[in-house]
């Protein structure tokens, strides 16, 4: 059950990955992404994350990928023009990803994990909570920081600058 | 047979090689930022992966993949802002226009 289930989200996330690299519009590009933030979650449920993946479901698809939509339609009465490389780099570039793909997946097949029997962790979420606020209290206070000045610079870098200024 | 670790790092492997090539390939801001978000959920997968196979009882990898889903946020808000101001001097976002500064 667990393993058909891998499948099928592993097949979901894939499709949309693939759908990303080959999509010839931007928009089509950003719904295949959606497609495959979507597996990924399913993915997170599976691994005994339930909390991660409903945080996947509500910044990556709520929030991330809205603000990327947002960015095409703000940026593109260019018409469906293609933006792509040409022939040759593109042929670099496949070659690159494929051999990348080829080493890791050599060092995975080589290497031997260690198996300890998996075992079901109850109240994950609760953990997550009292770790985030205990081990990892400096890094979420820095991640708190890190929101505000982006908050502010995105802010500041999208504004409409008076003509003049140029 | 039984779905293990190394099935979710291939995984994870292909999610990052789609991301590069995405990368690679395209000359649309944007485009580019959509790899990058491929790339940055690979590496939570294998986080992921990891904390669940072999680091039974710690969630310190979930505690990881959380801190990139916020900051991969926090850049993609950051990135757009860049592109918006990009778009408004250059009237395009194609990468390949914004060489001002080559010598």
């Amino acid at each position: 059950m667990a393993a058909a289930l891998f499948y099928i989200f592993a097949a979901i996330t894939l499709v949309g990955a693939i759908g990303v690299v080959m999509a010839k519009h931007i928009v089509h590009a950003a719904v295949q992404l959606l497609v495959a933030l979507l597996g990924m979650a399913g993915l997170y449920f599976l691994l005994d994350a339930e909390f991660l993946a409903a945080a996947q479901l509500v910044i990556y698809v709520g929030g991330t990928l809205v603000l990327i939509i947002f960015g095409v339609m703000l940026t593109s009465h260019l018409g469906t023009r293609l933006m792509r490389v040409g022939p040759g780099e593109t042929a670099i570039a496949v070659l690159t990803g494929l051999g990348l793909l080829a080493a890791i997946v050599t060092a995975i097949i080589h290497t031997r994990f260690p198996t300890p029997p998996p075992s079901v962790e109850p109240d994950v979420t609760r953990r997550l909570g009292v770790s985030l606020l205990g081990d990892y209290l400096v890094p979420f206070e820095i991640a708190s920081v890190l929101m505000l000045a982006v908050m502010i610079g995105a802010a500041y870098l999208a504004r409409r600058r008076p003509k003049d200024a140029a | 047979m039984t779905v293990g670790l190394p099935h979710y790092l291939v995984l994870a492997a292909m999610l990052f090689a789609a991301g590069i090539i995405t990368v690679l390939t395209r000359r649309h801001a944007i485009g580019i930022l959509m790899g990058i978000e491929l790339m940055l959920n690979a590496a939570n997968l294998n986080l992921v992966a990891f904390n669940r196979f072999s680091a039974v009882g710690k969630l310190d990898g979930q505690v990881f993949a959380l801190f990139v889903i916020v900051i991969a946020a926090a850049e993609a808000a950051v990135a757009l802002a860049i592109f918006l101001n990009f778009y408004n001097n250059f009237a395009t976002v194609d990468v390949d226009q914004g060489n001002e500064l080559k010598g």
